[in-house]
Formats: structure tokens, C-alpha cells, sequence
């Protein structure tokens, strides 16, 4: 029993009280470039959530036979396989999608969340349980990469999804698209208040002084 | 064996990599055939996009009978249309052994001038002829490409369309954009003496709102003056090897 909340916690964790972006403040580059639209941001979600959790796994699995000299470059090896793996197939099967993530899949590998779990737990625990810390962390990056993006495509080009959402009635009247929201310096400030509001919900996030 | 000496270092190093090696040699060959359908399928709908067949006219094409927009639908609206194809060599003649549709321009404009082939394309719909060519050149930091329409005059710019590789998003990234690519339609690529002009992207010109359809100008992008000259240059570089084959249509016309 006591193992199996332990997995739990490995999973929900991330999601929110150890949350890689809003509280370890990881991977902000990539968060800030690809929400201006909510698909390429699930997309980018998933892909990260695949490479996090098979290179901890894979790592993990023969993390007692890595030399310890070339640890980093092994690991870099293994995630550099792993990100290429996933570009070539969204190449195959979302040409649309990877065309808009461009070179953001392959920055996946410079991802400091991927190397940081890595280092901080897959080479110090079991491969099922670095396999759910990667699933938990890579879904606490889409979590938040899908929440700025709901808000960035909504108010910037009034659309989810590339649906149109705010009707047209909205527009005549004179409602305008907030083309702001469409910059990155938008997704900081959305971001930053993101991390405002869970801390205000979350007191004890808060750094003491 | 000792995890600590070279040789163990070595040798898993040896190891590692010739899997991942592998692994990644046979992933590339098998997703090959799908990337290369999909550069395939985005590149006639690019060219069709020219000719004011853009998504939403091919979605309600293919709704109407019944079709869901596909690869096979794509390349069906493509075939239907677009009934000549031809590589033209520098002098304007058509090469014959060549296939228009499968020349890289990448590696083309790279050739000698006399080297190359010149890939057009030649559509007919609803009754109106339209010629297609592709364009290749340099932006500010990166490849630009497109594809130009004329109507039947081989003068007047029917529809544009833009890509590039890595200009900056917001800046010469809105080559892209529809109000940018709206701006050539209707412009003319020689003036009324028959000379070549090509359409130049300039900055500041005297015409904004792009009224004046014979001064072979668009507006420019305010802060992007790199890339819209690589537009400019790339229009006049690649239109220019097709003059020769426009004369001999005229020529045959009167």
C-alpha cells in the first residue's frame, strides 16, 4: 500500500505543488515560444512527456552500468536519440504541427526539465518509478504550456483549436483581437500571473524570507 | 570488468551509440515514404493556393462531392487542374526527360544558369489559363521560397505564396501572411514597353495602399527590410530565366 501512493505522488506532484515550470521555473524558453496556439502546445506537451519519461526510464534501467566519467554525455546521448525519434515522427504523421513547432522539438534536448530529472532522479531510483516521475513531470509541463495557450489563442485570435470561438456579433460590436497576446513578451506576463495565482491559492510555495 | 578503467568507458561508449545509431537508421527509412508524401502534398497545395484554390475552397470542393480534403483528393484537384508541367531549359525550350514536379529547387538554383531546369507549371480552370513558377532564394537569415501565379498574359500576377526557414516571427516572418501575399495580386512584371521589371518590395513607397497596379511595387515590411529585399531579389532572379518562354507564347499567339 505504502508503494502504491508513492507512485501516486510520483504522478500528481508535478502537476502542481512541484510543478517543473511554475515552481522550478524549467524550461520557460520553450513554454514561452509555442503556446500561441493550443494544438502545437499539446503537441509539444506530449512530445516532452514522451522524451522525459522513456529517457528516465531507458537511463534508470542501466544506471548501474553508465561509466560515471561520461554520465552527462551518455544521458545527453540517450535524450538527443529519443527527441530525434519523436521530430522524425511527427515529420511522418503531424507534418502541420512540426512545421509549427520548427526547431522546438529539437531544442527538447537543451530542455533543462529532461537533463534536471535525469540527474535529480532516474539515476537514483527504479525504472517504473523514474518512468511515472517523467509521465507526472511531462504532464505538469503540458499543464501549464496548455493553460497559456488556452488563454494566448482565446484572447489573441479569438479562436481554440483554430475554432472560431468569440462570435461575430462580439466583432461588429466592436471587440478587437488582443494582438499582444500574441508576442512572447504576453506569455511571460501570462505565465507570471499563472504563478501568482498559485501561489496566492498555495502559501506555502512561497520562498521564506 | 573494472566500471572505472578506460577500456569499460570505451567500450560501453562503443556500445551506446551503435544502437542509437541503428535504431535511429531504421527509424528515418521507415518514415521516409510519409515525410515525403507530406512535402509532396504541401507542395501542390501551395501552387494550387496561388491560383485562389486555398484550403477552404478545396475543403468545399471536396465536401460537395462527398470527399474528405486528403492526400488522394489533393493530388485528384491537382491532377485535374494543373494538366502541363513542363522543366524548361535557360533558352526556354522544355526538356522532356525531366519531370517539373520533382526538381528541388534547393539544389537547382545552386546549378549554372545554363545547368538548370525551370520548373512551370500550367493550369486551366473555369475557362482561365494560369502559369505557376516556384522561386527560391536567400531571406535575412535563411532560405525563402514561393510560388507565383500569371494569368493568361504571363504579365499579371495572379496569386503568391511565401515560405522560409528561419526569418524572425513578427518581423520578415509575415512574408507569409495573407495580407502580404494579397498585396502582388493584380501587380504587373513588365512594363508596358514588354521589359522585364519583376515586382520590387520597397519600403516607404509612394503608394501604401498598393492601388497602383502598373508600378511593379508592393509595400514593404516595417522592420524587415532584409527579408523583403530577398524577396524582391528573389522574384527578379527566378522570374527572369522565364522570359524566354514567355516571348515564344507571345509569339505564337500573334
Amino acid at each position: 500500500m505504502a508503494k502504491k501512493k508513492k507512485w501516486k505522488d510520483l504522478l500528481v506532484d508535478p502537476l502542481n505543488e512541484n510543478n517543473p515550470i511554475t515552481v522550478q521555473i524549467l524550461g520557460i524558453c520553450s513554454a514561452l515560444a509555442i503556446t500561441v496556439k493550443l494544438m502545437p502546445a499539446i503537441v509539444m506537451g506530449i512530445s516532452v512527456m514522451v522524451v522525459v519519461a522513456f529517457s528516465n526510464f531507458i537511463v534508470s534501467l542501466i544506471r548501474n552500468y553508465i561509466p560515471n566519467r561520461i554520465r552527462i554525455i551518455v544521458q545527453l546521448l540517450i535524450v538527443a536519440t529519443l527527441v530525434i525519434l519523436v521530430d522524425q515522427l511527427l515529420k511522418a504523421f503531424a507534418y502541420d504541427v512540426s512545421k509549427q513547432l520548427s526547431v522546438f522539438v529539437g531544442l527538447i534536448i537543451t530542455n533543462c526539465i529532461v537533463m534536471g530529472r535525469l540527474e535529480a532522479f532516474a539515476l537514483a531510483n527504479k525504472p517504473i518509478d523514474s518512468f511515472l516521475d517523467g509521465i507526472g513531470n511531462g504532464a505538469g509541463y503540458s499543464f501549464v504550456l496548455i493553460i497559456v495557450a488556452f488563454f494566448r489563442e482565446l484572447l489573441g485570435s479569438g479562436t481554440l483549436l483554430d475554432k472560431k470561438i468569440i462570435p461575430q456579433s462580439f466583432y461588429d460590436a466592436g471587440y478587437v483581437n488582443n494582438a499582444m497576446m500574441l508576442l512572447p513578451a504576453m506569455a511571460l506576463i501570462t505565465l507570471g500571473i499563472y504563478i501568482w495565482v498559485q501561489r496566492s491559492l498555495y502559501p506555502q510555495l512561497t520562498e521564506k524570507e | 570488468m573494472d566500471r572505472n578503467s578506460n577500456l569499460y568507458t570505451i567500450l560501453f561508449a562503443a556500445v551506446i551509440v551503435t544502437v542509437s545509431a541503428v535504431l535511429l537508421a531504421v527509424a528515418v527509412m521507415v518514415l521516409k515514404p510519409a515525410q515525403e508524401r507530406n512535402k509532396r502534398q504541401e507542395k501542390m497545395t501551395d501552387i494550387m493556393y496561388t491560383i485562389g484554390l486555398d484550403e477552404t475552397a478545396l475543403i468545399s470542393k471536396a465536401a460537395a462531392e462527398g470527399l474528405q480534403l486528403n492526400y488522394k483528393t489533393i493530388e485528384k484537384y491537382f491532377k485535374k487542374y494543373f494538366l502541363k508541367q513542363y522543366a524548361l531549359k535557360a533558352d526556354g525550350t522544355v526538356d522532356k526527360s525531366i519531370n517539373a514536379f520533382d526538381i528541388n529547387m534547393k539544389a537547382e538554383v545552386k546549378k549554372p544558369v545554363d545547368k538548370q531546369r525551370f520548373p512551370i507549371f500550367i493550369a486551366q480552370m473555369d475557362g482561365h489559363k494560369y502559369y505557376v513558377i516556384p522561386l527560391y532564394g536567400k531571406g535575412l537569415w535563411d532560405d525563402i521560397w514561393g510560388y507565383i501565379a500569371l494569368e493568361e498574359d504571363a504579365n499579371t500576377v495572379k496569386g503568391v505564396k511565401f515560405g522560409h526557414k528561419g526569418e524572425t516571427p513578427g518581423l520578415g516572418a509575415e512574408i507569409t501572411k495573407k495580407w502580404f501575399e494579397k498585396q502582388f495580386v493584380g501587380e504587373k512584371i513588365f512594363d508596358k514597353d514588354g521589359t522585364f521589371r519583376g515586382i520590387t518590395v520597397l519600403k516607404g513607397n509612394k503608394d501604401p495602399e498598393n492601388k497602383d497596379k502598373e508600378d511593379h511595387e508592393v509595400d514593404a515590411i516595417s522592420g524587415a527590410t532584409l527579408t523583403s529585399n530577398g524577396v524582391t531579389r528573389m522574384i527578379k532572379e527566378r522570374l527572369q530565366h522565364y522570359v524566354p518562354f514567355f516571348k515564344k507564347i507571345k509569339e505564337q499567339k500573334n
